[in-house]
């Protein structure tokens, strides 16, 4: 009887002994993998910036939509000091200040620090940001244009407005596993993949990149990743009532000409107005050159058709 | 026998009081519906002038200016109405089916009659339109004005 019980419990032990190796080496490369992406001291350093270039940039990234102040209007919309809340299942989040301010905004901020905040979700204390913010968008952001907008935002005026903390509840507020979370859904392939025309590539970074079409128009999963197999076949609204609209092929049917109207004017078709907010996108896209609209209206109608 | 007579009548003239009430709500339901339908018709109005021009603006047809004058005076007809017959209190988005007018146009009467004027403004700058590119350059204006006031006072849809 003994020895059994000897042998068992020796066996037990090694088990053990090899589940703590396991658990340790998992928690191990857990951590290494959720770790925030470093920054890359000489961002930028070989780039001029051109702040009026980097104004289009601004525009096309709509930063003044959620960046402004909750209700801002004309030359106040300049004002970044955020406060704008998001709903969403994970918690309420609130745009933060990104105004040159250099206590409250981004006024302290290096190149290189805005570059991984904006096209790697990273903050300058390198703790991951909230998907809420774009960045999965941003990430296909130019080099030069990340230095052009940087450049521009230098020029807003400042506000000392203090951001709001995100009210986030367990286990969401726990910012390292967002590095799953972006290594979960942050691809970094295009979504219409392969070589196209110079039109319909403008328009692509435009659409999947800067101007972040797919971050309303592209239903989520459960863990808020982006469901690419059903890219801008339209979502719930998640700020409330009603359903952001499939526009791709399958359902939208306004020819090119149609679309360019409607991104310079916020007409539909049929001489509705764009409402909620696509009414702030049809302002922001209303300041770019006209054949950026047209590149966004070839890339729409070149998306996989889904009914 | 005596409050028996007294029951009969107060029976009676509360049947008649709800009778009343009653009439008089579905009279005001009456009015509310008739003005909704009124300024979907004010709307739809707009939204058929500004398709001519923006047809013009667009390309699909010939600029001429005599209809461009027309239709932007007719949109800065329509702009120009009194609005004190069609927005009336109690017809908001919840209160009238149909309806997408959003409590703001009465709490902020002002700002709301700013959003018409702009119209105004951006339709009378229409008429002078002198080509295809300026009506198109005008389109701007109207769908600033019209996207600026359904922003903020117009409720999502129904």
């Amino acid at each position: 009887m003994r020895p059994i019980a000897v042998r068992k419990t020796k066996l037990l032990r090694g088990l053990v002994k090899i589940l703590g190796a396991c658990a340790v080496i998992g928690a191990g490369l857990g951590w290494f993998l959720t770790a925030p992406d470093p920054l890359d001291p000489a961002f930028g350093a070989r780039l001029t910036a051109d702040p009026e270039a980097g104004a289009l940039v601004f525009a096309a990234g709509g930063c003044v939509s959620c960046h402004a102040a909750p209700g801002a209007e004309g030359d106040d919309k300049q004002v970044l000091a955020g406060g704008l809340a998001f709903a969403s299942d994970f918690g309420t989040f609130y745009a933060p200040n990104i105004s040159p301010d250099p206590n409250a905004g981004i006024g302290a901020w290096s190149l290189p620090g805005f570059a991984r905040a904006v096209t790697r979700g990273v903050s300058p204390e390198g703790q991951h940001y909230y998907p809420a913010f774009p960045y999965a968008a941003y990430q296909h952001m130019q080099d030069q244009d990340v230095v052009n907008l940087f450049a521009y935002m230098q020029t807003l005026p400042a506000d000392p407005t203090p951001s709001k903390a995100h009210d986030v509840g367990f286990p969401f507020n726990i910012r390292r596993s967002l590095g799953g979370w972006k290594l979960l859904f942050m691809k970094d392939e295009f979504v219409l993949s392969g070589n196209h025309s110079t039109e319909m590539t403008r328009g692509r970074y435009l659409a999947e990149g800067l101007a972040h079409c797919g971050e309303c128009h592209t239903p989520r999963n459960a863990l808020g990743g982006l469901d690419r197999s059903q890219w801008l076949a339209g979502a719930p609204n998640p700020s409330g009532k009603g359903r952001i609209p499939n526009i791709t092929p399958g359902k939208l049917d306004w020819s090119e000409s149609d679309l360019v109207a409607y991104f310079a004017t916020g007409f539909t078709p049929d001489y509705d107005s764009a409402g909620g907010e696509m009414a702030e996108v049809v302002s922001n896209l209303a300041q770019l050159p006209q054949s950026d609209r047209e590149a966004i209206a070839a890339y729409l109608k070149a998306v996989p058709a889904i009914p | 026998m005596k409050s028996l007579k007294k029951q009969t009548l107060v029976l009676g003239l509360s049947a008649a009081l709800i009778a009343t009430a009653g009439y008089a709500a579905s009279h005001a339901a009456k009015s509310s519906n008739k003005a909704v339908a009124a300024r979907h018709a004010q709307m739809q109005m707009i939204g058929y002038h500004t398709g001519v021009l923006g047809a013009i603006a667009k390309g699909e047809a010939e600029f001429d200016a005599a209809t461009v004058k027309a239709a932007a005076g007719n949109l800065n007809a329509l702009a120009k109405m009194d609005g004190s017959t069609l927005w009336l209190e109690g017809t908001a988005q919840g209160e009238v089916d149909g309806s997408r007018a959003k409590a703001e146009i009465w709490t902020d009467a002002a700002g709301f009659a700013a959003k018409f004027a702009a119209l105004e403004k951006a339709s009378m700058e229409m008429m002078n339109a002198s080509d295809a590119a300026a009506v198109g350059a005008g389109m701007g204006g109207i769908g600033g004005a019209c996207k600026a006031c359904h922003e903020t006072y117009r409720g999502p849809k129904n």
